[in-house]
């Protein structure tokens, strides 16, 4: 009771500019010789702790929701709120720089599906990343773009981004914000200069409305047009599967005796690279697949470390039923084949993963019926509701 | 009683001290400024560098034509004759020379507190701090977007410097192009360090002093040197690295462009 008294006191008297006349006046008012001196200086840094905060904030604090001066027009979003599953653990996008709108959501969804943002306006950002396949490009190893021109890689789904801390296979892109200028500027992909997909959103009739919704007025920047983008993939989150009901215990969650066997597996023999409800750790391990082709040499091109050679972000495993193919190059067909390659594939070399070499075994044992409980369990990840979600289709 | 009397006026003391600092902020720096100007004249040797049309020759005996050169200054500090320094502020202080485009050969820096200056640094790059800021934060030359091609966007980092010509030692399979882009801000990885080709580089005027004045505004002239490039610590091949992106090799050519610059005069008042 007492510091609050102390904390009002000090706040009317800083609010009213008397500090720097009665600050000794106020010193004795408040604190009577009755208590000790070293509450009495506790108390005292406290309080000028708290002062310094409040007299350093003022006249700094920002609005969170602009008002666009003049023409008598004011601006309001409407705020959403990103869903944090309870299996999840913290995300690690910073919301606070981004605050999620439902109109900048509809902007990034519309940009999204645009095809204008490809050189000659055949593809969009959902050509590759579709919704029924829980937004990867199913059957196709190597993603295709522009012209018929091939990728080098599988396309990654899209899930559960506000938990991801780096993207791409090789996690290349350091922040979700900048992740699109890539797909539109790469040759294979939508090839067109980001400054012209700028230059032809801001041109096109349908933007200027969407977004004075999103940001009060109708200009097209970087960071509006990527923050909108990112609003959109933010509120991808995928986490009504048949398991996270079971491990939330909500009703439909009953996993069959064969699932729950797989899922014990899964628990002994997966979990140290697909860790957590989120199904990665978000490293990158080389899983020691044979080196194709292409020669990618994955993490390597990123650190120029010799120790990243061969190494590739763990994916997810959600909706993995619906991401086939499978790898970063999309080498396998089917769930069969990923597991045969971990219990009789696996090459060795000298970035191989500890965890596939234990004991000098090559790769992980699974009987057969083990690797059917496995696949049992892991097409308990399939979230219908998520590849059902009208609010991420094209309008 | 005295103790406590002795606390609170030390208390008392910090915090008005604390508000008239911050109250400090908010009011504009009754200070004294003027203006700097910093020209880039890139040259090749003793011959003004001429994009697509002059040949020159690397310390090889390589002859070449440069056909882009582009490069990011920031981080600027101007040394006082007094021995201090003016840190121009974080915000203004990214630029990118083109030398395809005059206009950003010169560049100006407002409010710098009048006084007399005797040398300068700048880095040669955009510091890590910058490379990751929040996108909102990157704008004008820093937009990865729009700052023609500067920005590797597969590996996320802004390209310091861009160097690319012709030459008939290059490959005929490059159409005889060379390309050195060279970045890497020294990101870190599970604890490790990529390269880092952030140059700092340190400009003497001689024996001259710039004179900062609310009316007059000197303007330091230097000579950026692009042979410097080919013929510092490494002498570097066109024939044998044609083609320099995000690999260790370019820390040599960081190397050499480290010693890029040099002073050449100042003019008195633009």
């Amino acid at each position: 009771m007492r510091l609050k008294n102390t904390i009002l006191t000090w706040w009317r008297l800083i609010a009213g500019g008397y500090v720097k006349r009665h600050v000794l006046e106020i010193w004795r008012l408040t604190y009577p010789p009755a208590i000790s001196l070293t509450t009495r200086v506790g108390l005292g840094l406290s309080v000028l702790l708290f002062a310094v905060a409040v007299a350093c904030q003022s006249g700094k604090s920002v609005d969170p929701t602009p008002v666009t001066p003049g023409g008598g027009i004011t601006y309001q979003t409407t705020p959403v709120t990103l869903r944090k599953p309870a299996n999840f653990p913290e995300m690690a996008y910073d919301l606070t720089k981004n605050p999620l709108t439902v109109e900048g959501v509809a902007l990034g969804k519309t940009l999204f599906y645009d095809p204008l943002l490809s050189r000659d306006t055949s593809i969009s950002c959902g050509f590759c990343h579709q919704q029924f396949a829980g937004f990867g490009h199913s059957d196709h190893p190597l993603s295709h773009g522009i012209g018929g021109k091939f990728g080098t890689r599988n396309v990654p789904g899209l899930e559960n981004l506000a938990w991801g801390r780096e993207f791409f296979w090789d996690g290349g892109v350091t922040s979700l914000d900048e992740l699109p200028i890539s797909p539109i500027q790469n040759a294979v992909e939508m090839d067109l200069k980001f400054s012209e997909a700028l230059n032809r959103v801001q041109k096109n009739p349908k933007y200027p409305a969407l977004f004075n919704a999103a940001f009060g007025s109708d200009t097209v920047t970087t960071a509006r047009f990527l923050k909108a983008i990112s609003q959109f993939l933010l509120t991808l989150v995928s986490a009504d599967s048949r398991y996270d009901k079971y491990v939330r215990k909500e009703a439909g969650g009953d996993l069959s005796p064969d699932e729950l066997a797989g899922l014990t597996v899964f628990q002994q023999k997966c979990t140290t690279c697909h860790a957590t409800d989120l199904f990665t750790d978000r490293s990158y391990r080389n899983n020691g697949l044979s080196v194709g082709a292409i020669n990618d040499q994955g993490r390597h091109a990123i650190t120029l470390n010799e120790s990243d050679r061969l190494k590739f972000r763990v994916p997810s495993l959600r909706n993995v039923e619906k991401t086939f193919p499978y790898m970063h190059d999309g080498r396998f067909a089917t769930l069969d084949q990923v597991l045969n390659h971990y219990t009789s594939g696996v090459k060795d070399s000298p970035t191989l993963d500890p965890a596939l070499k234990v004991n000098g075994q090559l790769g992980i044992a699974l009987t057969d019926t083990e690797k059917k409980q496995v696949i049992a369990f892991l097409k308990t990840l399939t979230d219908d509701a998520f590849i059902s979600n009208r609010s991420f289709s094209a309008n | 009683m005295k103790k406590t009397i002795i606390v609170g006026l030390l208390a008392s003391i910090g915090l008005g001290l604390a508000v008239f600092s911050c109250h400090t902020n908010d009011t504009p720096n009754p200070t004294i400024t003027g203006r700097m100007r910093i020209a880039f004249d890139n040259v090749a040797g003793t011959s003004d560098l001429a994009l697509n049309s002059g040949t020159y020759q690397n310390a090889v005996g390589e002859s070449f034509t440069v056909t882009k050169f582009n490069y990011f200054v920031s981080n600027i500090h101007l040394r006082k004759d007094d021995g201090s320094d003016y840190v121009v502020p974080q915000d203004s202080c990214y630029f990118l020379i083109q030398e395809e485009k005059p206009a950003s050969q010169t560049i100006t820096l407002s409010n710098v507190p009048t006084g007399n200056y005797t040398g300068m640094t700048f880095v040669v790059g955009v510091d890590s701090t910058r490379s990751l800021a929040d996108i909102s934060k990157r704008t004008g030359v820093l937009d990865p977007g729009l700052n023609d091609g500067m920005y590797w966007e597969w590996n996320s980092g802004y390209i310091f410097l861009k160097l690319e010509g012709i030459s008939n030692v290059a490959p005929a399979a490059q159409n005889n192009a060379f390309f050195y882009h060279i970045g890497g801000f020294g990101g870190g990885y599970n604890g490790k360090k990529t390269i880092n080709n952030l140059r700092t580089i340190t400009v003497p005027f001689k024996t001259d002093v710039a004179k900062v004045q609310n009316n007059a505004t000197p303007s330091i002239q230097l000579k950026t040197n692009v042979l410097s490039l080919f013929n510092g610590t490494t002498k570097l091949s066109i024939a044998q690295n044609s083609s320099v992106m995000f690999d260790p090799f370019s820390t040599n050519i960081a190397d050499n462009y480290g010693q890029m610059f040099s002073y050449d005069r100042i003019q008195a008042n633009q």
